[in-house]
């Protein structure tokens, strides 16, 4: 039990609001609580880079991935060439946040610029996953989930370009929203790949999701990107009847998805199907073919461009060069890590011309076709069901030395990703004594759907978030 | 031109120009537009480019660019984009600039450009919009760029909305390029869309030269030329580099691709050569906005607001008039005030003489001219001494000014009043009055001019030539 009786591992943001409202415990008092947690915890998990000492709102407190701008309060996007840098402006999704009171505890860790799927890349630090410290949290918002995980945040906010938002969730035991791209503002959000990058709540369980969703979704006049979003409904429902659900084989049947990860899925399917589901196998073949390789070039040549912008002349870090030219190679040299680096060069020579139609132009067009083999199957299924990663977490530095290894962990994640729909991690049970993430996926602007049948899965399958070394 | 192999060679002339919009607010920020104010004190995190900032593009600036567009008869797009152009530099707060590629707003459109031997069509290529990029201030104790320690940066101007229009390589003489830029500068100016002021920067241009045999079709290696701020200076520059590469090509040589950067605080110093090097700018479509779809109704309405051309106006003025004063009466915005003066019944080559010559050195506000009280000056200026007219053209610009009381003093005509003086100044200069009898036309002048003396300039001048004439002949 934590300060104030509050028992931050089992207690829902939900929760939470319950006891604020009774007035059975104060905003303060449930900051107080998730401090004394991370006070706790954070050293050996280093799921947060800054910590906020002063509570501002007094609503729910929340944990905010580094790459979300936050007015004041260092923005670090896991990289050293941040490392001094203080916004003079919140994020929409920070100052939405605000708006519903919400005091920030602190920025979680992540990949350098969200490019990487461990937290590893991060200038930082890696973070450690709680269910098992030798392991990664998964990333790129891996200090978002293990807090979360870990009790030391109710909630927090992550941010998905292939998948760093899901996987985390995935790895860490949480709930984990990709929203559909242009629900959610990008103002003040770190750019990684803006065509994909998209915000996105990691809860506890499901209900929680939608209630944060609720509060930073919407169209936002500073994103020319984001559209009006329907009204976003509490799940209540506890079945799944007349949903159609189908199974992409080239998803499930995957080279390398660990038995473990296969068994619980199918047991998940086989709840669905009792709770009254629709359940069919469907093709998704191209997506999945190409899905990751185009992925890792549109992705790559947005952020080269994205990137840029750190060059020592307005913020950040900076290393002394006889010239400007001299100058901005050197502090990007010192101040960049290797994983953004590589990306960069890779975003570059696709950019370059003579390779840009065969490289970027082409991998747009593919993108195109990724989307409408989604769409073809939206007219059969309600949702697509798929493990979100053939493992579970693997160990550190068990993969930080081969980059594609590393990128094929996202091979599960980036189809939908790059078709711009919404998908909905949730976990489904152990393998090992490690969470094991369910992804449901479903048409542009589903999110009352997922969270629906996430809802009623999630009650069905009765997992417990709470991890086994902490309970 | 002719060189000296016989070969006549015919100068091929692109030019690329850019105009800052006098929008409100920036490009893609809120930001107020326009630079000037204290260094940096017009930015935000959009502008400066801060982590996770996004561009939220000007309708107004779009606006504009359809207008100009419409007003060069180019073809609207259906659907435009915005990319980034990437490179690094200090006054690029992104590092890339957003800008318009291979699917502009406004393209294949024309400009009409009359000239005294008919006119002559210069092909739009494309207009499109862009923001605009910083202002470098290199610090040295010289405060030149040579032996500079350290560059500031002033991001006031950075993001203003530009719009660039380039023109296909369609002109064949500086003295055509140079009518284009002022037609066009015109054109920028009459539709609202910025002050184009040359000095002020908020009109730039490149331009491409190039030299052919006269009669082929090919295009050889141009070089380009930039920051000319002026047009005479332009022309001449251009001139300049036709005979360089005209003699360089006389003389078996080969043009090589390069830029002259022009000292725009010194005309006279030779420009400056670069080699243009292959910038790989490595556009792709700007993820961070969406594209603009520009609407028919709102087209339609923008047509609407777009008056006669200055070109179309020369056009009909030079129907009445030489060209040569109908193009100095519309690229001087005076045109619209001729028009109105001698509606009010003055003569049409006499106000156009008083317009062109007397009222710009004047510098009198045309708008603040009452059209009515002008017209009775004009009809009035054979009759009334040049002092006289002169004077009320000062006043012209003066609230309530009336022409009254200057068209009052006509001169004096009557030659019972003038004889006495005439006979007077011919009885006091006795010697020059033989030589004019001995056949020293030339004297009539003199004589003249003593009479004009003598009544203090109200005398008649012509009724005086002739009384003069008549004495002494008598």
């Amino acid at each position: 039990m934590g300060a104030h009786g509050i028992d931050t591992l089992r207690l829902s943001a939900e929760d939470a609001l319950g006891l604020l409202e009774r007035g059975e415990a104060t905003s303060r008092e449930l900051w107080e609580a998730y401090r004394a947690a991370i006070d706790a915890q954070n050293p050996e998990l280093n799921a947060f880079l800054t910590l906020v000492d002063e509570p501002e709102g007094d609503g729910i407190p929340i944990a905010i991935k580094d790459v979300i701008s936050t007015k004041g309060i260092r923005t670090t996007a896991g990289s050293k060439i941040l490392e001094p840098y203080v916004p003079v402006f919140d994020a929409t999704v920070a100052a939405r946040c605000k708006a519903a009171s919400m005091p920030c505890l602190g920025k979680t860790n992540t990949d350098e610029f969200a490019m990487g799927s461990s937290t590893e890349n991060s200038a930082y630090g890696p973070t450690h996953n709680p269910w098992d410290l030798d392991r990664v949290p998964g990333g790129s918002g891996g200090g978002s989930a293990a807090a979360v995980a870990a009790g030391l945040a109710p909630w927090a906010l992550g941010s998905d370009t292939g998948g760093s938002i899901k996987l985390p969730s995935a790895f860490c035991g949480n709930v984990g929203l990709r929203p559909t791209y242009g629900t959610v503002s990008r103002y003040g959000v770190v750019a990684f790949a803006s065509s994909l990058d998209q915000v996105g709540p990691v809860t506890r369980n499901v209900r929680d999701n939608a209630l944060l969703y609720r509060i930073i979704s919407g169209r936002d006049v500073h994103d020319s990107t984001t559209v009006d979003v329907p009204p976003v409904l509490l799940p209540e429902s506890e079945d799944l009847k007349g949903l159609r659900i189908g199974l992409p084989r080239q998803l499930n049947d995957l080279d390398g998805i660990e038995p473990g990860v296969k068994a619980a899925v199918a047991s998940a399917i086989a709840l669905a199907e009792s709770l009254g589901a629709e359940i069919d196998e469907c093709e998704l073949p191209l997506s999945v073919d190409y899905g990751l390789p185009c992925y890792y070039l549109i992705a790559p040549a947005e952020a080269s461009a994205n990137l840029a912008r750190f060059d020592g002349v307005r913020y950040g870090a900076r290393s002394d060069g006889p010239d400007f030219r001299e100058m901005v190679m050197r502090t990007r040299h010192d101040f960049l890590g290797d994983e953004s680096k590589r990306r960069i060069m890779i975003g570059t020579y696709a950019l370059s011309s003579g390779y840009y139609d065969a490289y970027y132009g082409t991998a747009q067009k593919v993108r195109t076709v990724i989307k409408r083999e989604h769409d073809a199957l939206f007219e059969k299924f309600d949702l697509l069901i798929s493990p979100t990663c053939a493992t579970t977490a693997f160990r550190l530095g068990e993969k930080s030395a081969d980059p594609l290894a590393m990128y094929l962990t996202d091979v599960l994640t980036i189809p939908s990703n790059m078709a711009g729909l919404p998908g909905l991690s949730i976990p489904c049970g152990l393998s090992d004594g490690l969470p094991v993430g369910l992804q449901l996926v479903g048409p542009q602007f589903s999110e009352n759907l997922l969270y629906r049948a996430g809802h009623a899965l999630e009650g069905a399958i009765g997992f417990d978030p709470v991890p086994g070394r902490l309970a | 031109m002719s060189g000296e192999t016989g070969v006549t060679w015919e100068p091929v002339i692109g030019l690329e120009i850019h105009v800052q919009l006098k929008t409100e607010t920036k490009m893609f920020c809120r930001c107020k537009n326009g630079a000037g104010g204290e260094p940096n004190s017009q930015t935000c995190p959009v502008c400066l480019a801060f982590p996770g900032a996004l561009p939220v593009p000007n309708r107004r600036a779009i606006e504009e660019t359809v207008k100009l567009g419409l007003a060069l008869g180019c073809t609207i797009a259906d659907r435009a984009v915005f990319h980034r152009k990437n490179y690094f530099y200090p006054d690029l707060s992104k590092a890339y600039q957003i800008s318009q590629y291979d699917e502009p707003l406004c393209s294949g459109g024309s400009l009409l450009v009359p000239t005294a031997d008919g006119d002559i069509v210069i092909g739009i290529t494309r207009a499109h919009l862009e923001e605009d990029a910083a202002k470098n201030v290199h610090v040295a104790a010289s405060g030149r760029l040579h032996g500079a320690t350290a560059t500031l940066v002033d991001f006031n101007r950075g993001g203003s909305a530009l719009l660039e229009i380039v023109t296909e390589p369609d002109i064949h003489s500086s003295e055509v390029a140079k009518r284009f830029l002022q037609l066009l500068r015109q054109t920028v100016v009459e539709l609202g869309l910025s002050d184009a002021e040359l000095e002020k920067g908020s009109m730039r241009f490149d331009v491409n030269v190039s030299v052919r045999p006269a009669g082929t079709t090919e295009l050889r290696t141009r070089t380009e030329l930039k920051n000319m701020n002026s047009f005479n200076f332009a022309a001449k520059g251009i001139e300049k580099e036709i005979t360089r590469q005209v003699a360089i090509y006389e003389s078996g040589g080969v043009v090589v691709q390069e830029t002259l950067h022009f000292d725009p605080g010194n005309e006279e110093s030779p420009p400056t050569r670069s080699k243009e090097e292959a910038q790989d700018y490595r556009y792709f479509p700007e993820p961070d906005l969406v594209p603009i779809y520009p609407p028919l109704e709102l087209v339609e309405q923008l047509r609407q607001q777009i008056g006669e051309l200055p070109s179309a106006r020369i056009g009909r003025i030079a129907d009445t008039l030489s060209f040569y004063d109908a193009d100095v009466l519309v690229t001087g915005s005076l045109d619209r005030l001729w028009s109105a003066v001698v509606e009010a019944g003055a003569d049409a080559k006499e106000t156009a003489n008083v317009l062109a010559n007397a009222f710009v050195a004047a510098g009198i506000d045309p708008a603040a001219v009452d059209a009515r009280e002008l017209a009775k000056l004009v009809s009035a200026r054979s009759e009334i001494p040049r002092a006289v007219f002169d004077e009320a053209l000062t006043h012209l610009g003066d609230p309530g000014f009336s022409a009254d009381p200057y068209v009052a003093q006509k001169a004096v005509s009557d030659v019972s009043e003038l004889d006495p003086v005439i006979e007077a100044v011919i009885a006091a200069n006795p010697g020059q009055a033989e030589q004019f009898r001995g056949g020293k036309e030339g004297l009539l002048g003199f004589f003249v001019g003593q009479v004009m003396k003598e009544t203090r300039g109200k005398a008649d001048p012509r009724v005086v030539s002739d009384r003069v004439r008549s004495k002494l002949a008598g």
